[in-house]
């Protein structure tokens, strides 16, 4: 997988990871493009499509779309299979996930993508793993004392 | 000092923490470029602060304004700062960070001097949370500077006791490679050790990896094939399993024999899919499914495959009752594309299928007759296939529904005429059985048609092509074919004579075929309550003499009658009274020239299959004994009995049950299908006939055994089979043999191995790139009492000399807890007969090849031959491939072709119970095979 970019129906960037290196304004034009091209598509269209030499996969989870760029001999059906096992993923740790989970949680939202994939490639397929992996992070968190302001020294 | 810090610390009251930068930029949506220069000040003044604290808030911050696309690269060192700190969150924060980005030379630089260590360090923490950060974090900035430092460090991660460290350090081990390529060799050792991780994310992870790295260069990841093999067929992740099957994609091509290690794994995994399939069609979708079907049926290469793709179309189009069908003449022409399929298994499903959808559905006749009259235009090109159950069966079915619909038939004189041509004469015997008589039925609409105009000398016309063309099968030496051909031939020229005295038939003639025929359901019969009061097993009558005639057995007329001998009806036989009337059968059967005479064994497997009753059976030479131990004759016997007693009753049932039947009224239609599905009507008025039921039919539905299973009674523990070897006319030095397999046992056979140890002169021929040892896969499987046939091609050299090639069959018996690999040892024998092609002469042909002088001579003499000069003569025709060129009296001449084009002729002349052949052919030592050959037929009788 080369990149993916979450983004709302108004063309907001909510996440972005990238797994290979790009300068930012190489990024910045890649995903201008990749989320007019998405947006622009109508509710029927099949969900995959050739872009440049990569192939976009992308779903809508309510208001927020979900799109992952692969290489053209990846395949398809399973990197749809990634973006939902990622929606579950967020839907379970969040409790029924919205928009505005990710927009506020946006550092949990990556952990979680780091925890389910690694430099591109699913790193753990089991959802009870990666789950108690990030909740062991966040035990651990807590332990140090989260918040900054609450430490008045 | 002191109020430095306090000041510093109420100053961060006022801080905006990430959450407050959140807000505040979604609440300044119309100057949001305005508000984050200020957030980008801000944080510029947080981050010259001391307090590790307030700095990694700031990063925090900076986090999101880089998603959001703002640049934060100047504050590079500011980051690795914090990320060095020993709070977990604030390094959670920064891995966020991408660094990874064209400022490369800044950043390398910083964390070359100043991360490093620092990485390293968190690399080693005994956190695996604080390590699994780093890794994480190092996966998106990872440079080569950093991938040859560290790939040693991450080699060690990947024996990390956690496997949360060791599947992290694998994944990042590829983009190690990526960046450092000279770290795969020492690593890879280490990686393949991950394949067989107890841990199932490692494992995917290790796969992962090398499926990438194959992609790119698959040959280096060949001897890998076997270990990926095992993964395949043990693991149940099919994430994994979808990788791996993407990289033996890659490999296939480099190692041709992975492919057929592949194939049966492969196609356990498509037929889930197909499976899936199945439950997935609607009325909307149906024809798209099955187009895309097609599609791979015409892609397909392995005929196992197609054969099981066209059952699955076929099983989809059908389920429920058509329920999903609504168009029938879209089904139909799937139908007659299917039977485009060469070398397919399954003609005789799609027959029945034909035939069910033409019977059942009204509205369809129609446009189904005119494809089946093209089918049969074309007959020729479905011949092709004579297999059993071949291709050739559709036109069975195409010949009955162009029969019995005929009044439908654009042009039935031209179906008429196809029906009748000479090659017809080469279809199986049920077939043209079914020709002849449809044709009768045509004959009867085209004198309706013809007589209704005026000319009535076109009439006579198609009752003499009738008269020309039906001595061909009178000739047949199917008895079917033989008995219908002469009844319907007496007949139109009894027509004929009327047609000459200008007297109208059409009207009587159609009156033979009047009345339309309903289906009945299978079990219809079965669910037929029993009255109260009725003892179905009581006689009705005194029992009948021993001498009862068999014309009571009603014949099946459309479909082939289970071969049975006929026996008497009666009960109580005693072992003397049976053992005469088997001797005398067997008197009848050796004096009958279309009874096939081989060993009861191997008939019973063609008594099965319709067809192939003149291939030469041959029995093959077992080592192994095929009788069971312990189990004498006469107990298979009584089995026989009662399950021929037990199929008696039930006949007789079904005699008393026809009159009452017939008081409800044939004819009665039930509701038509299943109700249609609310949305989708379907293309034009659909009728599904459904099938008749008797009323007030029993529930009970446990009838799916089938007590009479022949096979039941010979339980022999091995499976058996029936060999034919046939010459390949177009290459002379090609024999085909044609093997019968039968599973006999009561378990699963798979993976059968044909081997032959090749001679000099013989050869099997294999697959290109194999060695002469090597075996061939039958390309199926055999279910407990399923037979099947595969076909193997030998090359051979001389043809001159009979020859016995010794071989084996592997194949493994699956038994419900185990299975256990068995062998069979077997020869097979070419002999010179089997050479030989059936080619016909004309007696000036003979004779000119006769005077040419070209030939040397042989003669045979058989003494005491008790049989009949045509019995002896079919029996030399039959068993060695000769044809009749003249016979006077009790003289004939015969002649007979080698594939490789040598003349044999013989002249058989017989008195007082001696034969003398006197044979001339071109190449002496295959003439004295042939006839030694012909002298053991006759010694055997």
């Amino acid at each position: 997988m080369q990149f993916m970019l979450l983004f709302s129906r108004q063309g907001k960037l909510r996440l972005q990871k990238w797994y290979v290196p790009l300068s930012d304004t190489q990024k910045k034009k890649i995903s201008r493009e990749v989320i007019q091209t998405v947006l622009a598509r109508k509710p029927k269209m099949c969900s995959f499509l050739e872009w440049r030499d990569l192939k976009i996969v992308y779903k809508r989870y309510a208001s927020l779309y979900f799109c992952c760029a692969v290489e053209d001999q990846d395949n398809e059906l399973i990197t749809l299979e990634i973006i939902h096992r990622y929606v579950e993923l967020l839907d379970k740790y969040f409790g029924s996930v919205c928009e505005l989970d990710i927009i506020f949680n946006f550092e949990k939202a990556y952990y979680i993508l780091d925890e389910f994939i690694l430099g591109g490639e699913p790193q753990e397929t089991s959802k009870k793993n990666v789950l108690k992996a990030i909740e062991q992070a966040d035990m651990l968190q807590e332990a140090l004392s989260y918040h900054p302001r609450s430490q008045i020294p | 000092m002191a109020l430095k810090i306090v000041k510093g610390s109420i100053d961060r009251m006022f801080d905006k923490n990430l959450q407050d930068l959140v807000r505040g930029i979604r609440n300044h949506k119309e100057d949001e470029a305005k508000y984050i220069s200020t957030c980008i000040d801000e944080i510029k003044q947080e981050l010259k602060q001391d307090n590790i604290a307030v700095k990694a808030n700031a990063v925090c911050k900076l986090t999101y304004l880089q998603m959001l696309g703002y640049d934060v690269s100047w504050a590079a060192f500011n980051i690795v700062e914090v990320m060095s700190s020993s709070k977990f969150t604030y390094k959670v924060s920064c891995s966020q960070l991408q660094l990874q980005s064209v400022d490369a030379v800044l950043i390398t630089t910083i964390i070359n001097s100043v991360s490093l260590p620092l990485v390293t360090q968190d690399l080693s923490s005994p956190n695996q949370y604080d390590t699994g950060v780093a890794l994480t974090g190092l996966s998106c900035f990872v440079t080569p500077d950093l991938a040859r430092d560290l790939a040693s460090d991450i080699m060690t991660l990947m024996s990390h006791t956690k496997p949360y460290i060791r599947k992290k350090a694998v994944l990042i081990m590829y983009k190690v490679f990526l960046k450092y390529p000279e770290s795969l060799r020492p690593a890879f050792p280490r990686l393949k050790e991950k394949l067989e991780d107890p841990d199932p994310g490692v494992q995917s992870a290790a796969v992962n990896v090398i499926c990438e790295l194959a992609r790119r260069n698959p040959k280096n990841y060949l001897s890998l094939a076997p270990l990926f093999f095992k993964l395949m067929t043990s693991s149940t992740n099919n994430w994994v399993l979808i990788k791996i099957i993407k990289l033996f994609g890659a490999l296939t091509p480099l190692e041709p024999r992975l492919g057929k290690k592949l194939i049966e794994p492969l196609t356990n995994l498509i037929h889930r899919a197909l499976d899936l399939l199945y439950g997935m069609v609607s009325k909307k979708n149906l024809m798209e499914i099955v187009k895309k079907l097609m599609l791979h049926v015409d892609k397909a290469e392995g005929t196992t495959y197609r054969d099981e793709l066209l059952t699955k179309i076929i099983d989809i189009c059908s389920q429920s009752n058509y329920q999903y069908i609504t168009n029938f003449e879209w089904y139909i022409s799937i139908l007659v594309e299917l039977t485009r399929l060469e070398g397919t298994r399954h003609g005789h499903l799609i027959a029945s299928q034909m035939l069910d959808v033409a019977i059942r559905v009204k509205a369809i006749r129609v446009f189904a007759v005119a494809q089946m009259a093209t089918l049969l235009d074309n007959g020729h090109l479905l011949t092709g296939n004579m297999q059993r159950n071949g291709i050739c069966e559709v036109l069975y079915a195409a010949a009955w529904i162009c029969g019995e619909f005929s009044e439908h038939l654009e042009d039935p004189m031209q179906t008429l005429e196809a029906m009748l041509r000479p090659k017809v004469a080469t279809l199986p015997g049920h077939i043209q059985a079914v020709y002849v008589q449809n044709a009768a039925k045509l004959f009867a609409t085209v004198l309706r048609k013809q007589e209704g105009t005026t000319d009535s000398l076109a009439a006579q016309e198609t009752s003499q092509l009738l008269i020309d063309r039906l001595p061909l099968f009178v000739q047949s030496a199917n008895l079917e074919v033989q008995e219908r051909a002469s009844c319907i031939l007496q007949l139109v020229k009894y027509i004929q004579k009327l047609q000459q005295k200008e007297v109208e038939v059409a009207e009587e003639v159609t009156a033979l075929f009047a009345g339309e025929l309903n289906p009945v359901a299978p079990k219809a019969q079965k669910k037929v309550p029993v009255p109260d009061g009725l003892d179905l097993d009581a006689w009705i009558n005194e029992p009948p003499s021993e001498s009862e005639s068999e014309d009571e057995k009603p014949k099946a007329i459309f479909t082939k009658e289970e071969p049975k001998h006929t026996r008497p009806r009666h009960t109580e036989v005693d072992e003397k009274e049976l053992a005469r009337r088997r001797e005398a059968r067997k008197q009848e059967q050796a004096n009958n020239p279309f009874y096939i005479k081989t060993s009861p064994s191997s008939q019973k497997v063609y008594q099965d299959q319709p067809g192939v009753e003149h291939i030469p059976v041959v029995q093959i030479d077992l080592s192994v004994p095929l009788k069971v131990p312990g189990m004498p004759m006469s107990d298979q016997y009584l089995k026989l009995e009662e399950e021929r007693r037990q199929k008696e009753r039930s006949e007789r049932k079904k005699k008393e049950k026809k009159k009452k039947r017939e008081k409800h009224g044939r004819g009665r239609r039930a509701d038509s299908g299943p109700e249609s599905e609310e949305d989708i009507t379907p293309a034009h008025h659909v009728d599904i006939v459904t099938e008749e039921m008797p009323e007030n039919a029993l529930p009970s539905d446990d009838d799916d055994k089938d007590p009479n299973d022949p096979h039941k009674a010979l339980d022999i523990d091995l499976d058996k089979y029936v060999y034919d070897v046939q010459g390949n006319l177009q290459d002379g030095s090609q024999v085909v043999v044609s093997v019968i397999f039968e599973n006999k046992t009561d378990h699963f056979l798979k993976s059968m191995e044909f081997n032959v140890l090749d001679s000099l002169n013989s050869k099997l021929q294999r697959p290109e790139g194999s060695s002469p040892h090597d075996g061939l896969a039958v390309p199926f499987q055999l279910p407990p009492g399923v037979s099947n046939e595969a076909r193997f091609v030998f090359s051979v050299q001389s043809i001159v000399m009979p020859q016995k090639l010794k071989g084996t069959l592997t194949f493994i018996v699956k038994t419900e807890d185990a299975s256990t690999h068995e062998k069979l040892d077997f020869k097979l024998h070419f002999t010179c007969t089997s050479y030989l092609i059936t080619t016909p002469c004309y007696s000036d042909a003979y004779a000119k090849l006769l005077e040419s002088g070209e030939l040397k001579s042989s003669s045979l003499k058989l003494e005491g031959v008790i049989m009949p000069f045509h019995h002896l003569l079919a029996r030399i025709c039959f068993h060695h491939h000769f044809s009749v060129v003249e016979r006077i009296d009790s003289c004939a001449s015969m002649y007979s072709r080698s594939i490789q084009g040598h003349h044999v002729c013989l002249l058989v002349k017989t008195s007082n119970q001696t034969v003398s052949i006197d044979a001339k052919c071109d190449e002496p030592s295959l003439l004295g095979n042939v006839l030694d050959e012909i002298k053991h037929t006759f010694s055997q009788c």
